[in-house]
């Protein structure tokens, strides 16, 4: 029993070394390896002082706890000729080790609440000064600025999600940021209290980004909420903490804070594109250049369920491969990816009518289904 | 004490073959088979996990699609819980509760038949999902919804598996409350029942309470599949929150179902091997109904994130922190049995003494977690999943080991090989703490549970994590063989077994193995 202690004992300091190398080094990630980020907001350095505070206090048990034990262990053995006692009970030190463990928890339980009524003070003592709205959806965020007019989806970018798929025989190390980079980051303003509004549109999902200290459920048909304010420009990485099917584990966040200055620029060039694919969509397009643009979107929106080879998942999800959807009439097959039905989601406002176009004359053209028919970005806002 | 020899020209002997087991109405027979199917099912669900580590061993998908990956983590889970550790337990209470309180056998014995029986159908109506369209349920353990409503046909066989299931605790935990309640030895008056007695007649009022609300709850949600019922849509009025409230109202007894008999497990083999008295009697019974009732009160801390109002983030914080007083008192009544006493470390007190020391390691996270700002953190990560592995694998499971070894002379009437059974601990020991121990770390630094791949800072300590899970794995097939090597033969046991334990319960005063029917005469308790 000793030898475990002593092993574990070693194990620990071992560890302890790592942790105290690692955060030297400086990853860039901005993760510790070992314990809890310190993170950018009150709430975070809150919280962390908060673990850090109930950990020594168990520590400071265990030592106490173990100690007895092991002392125990090394003297009282009848191979050391030890002869038992017969008590076998004491009513003050039974009284005692009630009493005190209720104590400790009492010293523990003030510092909690005082953290856990900060971090639920969204918009009432302190004032929110924007509201960003975050949606889950199966397997990507949707981001709406609810002032600015900025809307997008945000999915694990691409060079990870190659390198993740069964068999890619790519090096996840070769990869940056494997699994924890996206195509489109949340942007924010630093040092500006920003109000996040959480909800679903498919089932249950959680928003997780260590550094801001925090994670809240997206649950659909709901709307949840918490809050931050980034105190230094940075890059934060997170990911989605509620099992929410086959790629839970692929649909990572990436916040990215400015300062005041860089973050209107951005929003500024985020209105100016939003206003140019809308002229886009009045476009007409060749069968080609839609191929081409169908395949990336059919790759990060429909190749997780329906596969990448259009085959599907046996008794789950449909084959696109001559199904009789893409091989029939155009309105329906327009219909059924536009405005979804039961588990398939409804793609109007995840994917723009180009992307529409695009993805659907793919179906219909790609994986030997050759029906030959284009579908103009023009049908789309026809049949929305 | 009348000695229980004296019966044995009035026993009657089993029946031979096959149909012995089926149609048995006898406690040691119904617990063999409890203990057997549990074994089973525990290299079942235990190979499930080998399947999870060896994906998680580095980063990059390796062997398995992640919708597979998901449908192993859901049903390791559920066949560890349901199939191995509560059968096991049921299988412990089986055997050693007549003996224990000198009674002939469980009250109801064609019920306890029946609550077996149901199993192994049960068991095989949730494997077959594997081979569905679509496969096994892969929502986790849980079911949330809307997830578990998605997917093939395992839905319907994955609820009907859990109605059989609580039928089958519902019906095991009754008899054991009326077998304890009316079929005490004149003199046992419940102030003098062994503690492993005790605990489990308060397990037994826990899954009465909360196995019908699991069983309300998952049919609730078959009916939202297929009858267009909407408790949990929130388009038709529902709350998908609804659900966890009601699991989680289940859920958390549920793990006080599993660690409740290990109490009483460890609250056995110490005073033995100690040589002592247990500690504290009066105050372990006390804190045992305390822990119980508690359980019933803290739900909510398993959804610190859905979105409580700040009042029941609160309430749920200091509810669950008080649990820590009465599981404290136990540790320390443990402690204070080990103290001056004259202790021995057979296999069966190296189990005892590693479940204080790491259910305890599970305590301290189980307290941290309890805080609620700090569990806005820690909720579903590996922090999480370190926690709780480590109250239940060298907590129960640790637990059911000591009382394996502790009683397996007395079933078996042979000696266990005592150097296998050293080593089989030496090895589990570390290798579990190899396993689980950097799973505290990795959690911590960011890595959310349930996933099947992860970013490359983790990969270090996840290895570590798997090379642990083969080693703790493999490691079970000597306890396998122990077992089998045992009842094969061995050196004969005697019917105190352990030196002096005839001080410390009845089953010890019954020749070892204990005769097919045993108390046929009550015995008097001073």
């Amino acid at each position: 029993m000793k030898k475990t202690i002593q092993l574990l004992a070693s194990l620990g300091l071992m560890l302890w070394g790592v942790a105290h190398a690692e955060t030297g080094s400086g990853t860039g990630v901005g993760w510790g390896a070992l314990n809890l980020p310190v993170g950018v907001t009150e709430t975070s350095r809150e919280i962390h002082d908060l673990h850090m505070l109930i950990l020594w206090i168990c520590v400071g048990i265990g030592i106490l706890v173990y100690g007895i034990l092991i002392y125990s262990l090394i003297h009282h053995r009848k191979s050391k000729g030890a002869v038992p006692a017969q008590f076998h009970e004491n009513t003050k030190l039974e009284i005692v080790w009630t009493i005190i463990p209720f104590l400790i928890l009492l010293a523990m339980a003030v510092p909690a609440t005082n953290v856990m009524i900060k971090a639920y003070d969204t918009d009432k003592v302190e004032k929110a000064q924007m509201t960003i709205k975050v949606t889950g959806y199966q397997w990507k965020w949707r981001y709406t600025y609810l002032d600015e007019g900025i809307d997008f989806f945000s999915s694990l970018d691409a060079k990870s999600n190659a390198a993740r798929q069964l068999g890619s025989k790519i090096d996840p190390t070769t990869v940056e940021h494997y699994l924890l980079n996206v195509d489109h980051p949340l942007v924010v303003p630093v040092n500006k209290k920003i109000r996040i509004l959480l909800t679903a549109a498919d089932v249950l999902h959680a928003w997780w980004v260590p550094e801001f200290g925090w994670k809240k459920d997206a649950i659909p048909g709901f709307v949840t909420d918490g809050w931050i304010k980034v105190e230094k420009p940075g890059i934060y990485r997170g990911q989605c903490a509620e099992l929410c099917g086959r790629d839970h584990g692929f649909m990572p966040i990436v916040v990215i804070a400015k300062n005041d200055e860089d973050y209107k620029k951005w929003v500024a060039e985020q209105q100016a594109q939003q206003q140019a694919s809308k002229s886009d969509a009045s476009k007409t397009y060749t069968l080609d250049e839609l191929m081409v643009k169908g395949k990336e979107v059919y790759k990060s929106s429909c190749a997780a369920c329906h596969s990448p080879e259009g085959e599907g998942t046996p008794g789950v999800f449909p084959a696109i491969k001559g199904s009789s959807v893409a091989l029939g009439s155009k309105d329906d097959h327009v219909k059924l990816v536009v405005d979804g039905k039961n588990a398939m989601p409804a793609f109007k406002d995840q994917l723009s009518p180009v992307e529409l176009a695009a993805v659907i004359t793919y179906q219909r053209n790609g994986f030997g289904n050759n029906k030959g028919d284009v579908i103009q970005p023009s049908e789309i806002q026809a049949h929305q | 004490m009348t000695a229980a020899t004296h019966d044995d020209h009035h026993a009657h002997g089993p029946e031979k073959g096959f149909m012995r087991w089926v149609t048995t109405t006898n406690h040691k027979d119904i617990g063999t088979l409890y203990l057997v199917t549990a074994l089973i099912m525990f290299f079942v669900g235990g190979a499930m996990a080998l399947v999870l580590r060896a994906e998680l061993f580095e980063p990059g998908i390796q062997f398995v699609d992640p919708a597979f990956f998901n449908q192993m983590t859901t049903l390791h889970a559920l066949i560890m819980v349901f199939g191995a550790v509560m059968p096991a337990f049921v299988g412990l209470a089986n055997w050693m509760i007549p003996m224990m309180i000198g009674a002939p056998d469980m009250a109801l014995p064609r019920m306890n038949n029946w609550s077996f029986w149901i199993l192994p159908f049960a068991f095989v109506m949730l494997a077959s999902t594997l081979f569905m369209e679509g496969g096994a349920p892969a929502a986790g353990w849980t079911f949330y919804p809307p997830l578990v409503l998605q997917g093939g046909n395992h839905l319907p066989f994955a609820i009907f598996t859990v109605h059989l299931l609580g039928m089958s605790s519902i019906m095991g935990a009754i008899n054991i409350i009326v077998t304890v309640f009316n079929m005490r030895a004149p003199g046992m008056t419940m102030m003098k029942l062994p503690l492993f007695v005790w605990t489990w007649v308060i397990t037994a009022f826990l899954l009465i309470a909360v196995m019908p609300v699991f069983a309300g709850a998952v049919t609730m949600l078959l009916t939202d599949k297929f009858f267009g019922t909407s408790f949990f849509n929130a388009a038709g009025g529902g709350d998908p929150v609804l659900y966890q409230h009601l699991f989680w109202f289940f859920g958390h007894p549920e793990v006080y179902i599993m660690i409740l008999p290990s109490f009483g497990v460890i609250s056995a083999v110490i005073p033995t091997f100690a040589r002592k008295p247990l500690f504290g009697y009066s105050s372990m019974v006390y804190a045992t109904a305390a822990i119980g009732l508690l359980s019933f009160i803290v739900w909510a801390h398993h959804q610190y994130t859905v979105g409580m109002p700040l009042a029941g983030e609160l309430y749920f914080t200091y509810a669950t922190m008080l649990i820590a007083v009465p599981t404290g008192v136990k540790v320390f009544n443990w402690l204070a049995t080990m103290w001056r006493g004259a202790m021995t470390f057979e296999t069966p007190m190296l189990f005892a003494i590693a479940f204080v020391v790491l259910f305890t390691m599970g305590g301290f996270t189980g307290l941290m977690m309890s805080i609620s700002p700090a569990d806005l953190q820690y909720h579903d990560t590996y922090f999480i999943v370190a926690h709780f592995h480590y109250v239940l694998v060298p907590g129960a499971v640790f637990a059911l080991f000591a009382g394996t070894y502790y009683w397996l002379p007395k079933w078996t009437g042979h000696m266990y090989d005592e150097s296998l059974g050293k080593l089989h601990f030496w090895l589990s020991t570390i290798s579990v703490n190899v396993l689980f121990f950097p799973q505290h770390f990795v959690g911590l630094a960011g890595m959310p549970r349930r996933i099947p791949d992860y970013a490359v800072q983790f990969a270090e300590f996840n290895a570590m994590s798997s090379v642990g899970a083969f080693v703790f794995g493999f490691a079970q097939l000597i306890f396998a063989y122990v077992i089998y090597k045992a009842i094969k033969g061995g050196a004969k046991a005697s019917s105190e077994v352990w030196e002096g334990a005839q001080e410390h319960g009845l089953e010890w005063h019954l020749p070892s193995p204990p005769p097919y029917h045993t108390w046929t005469s009550a015995p008097e308790i001073k």
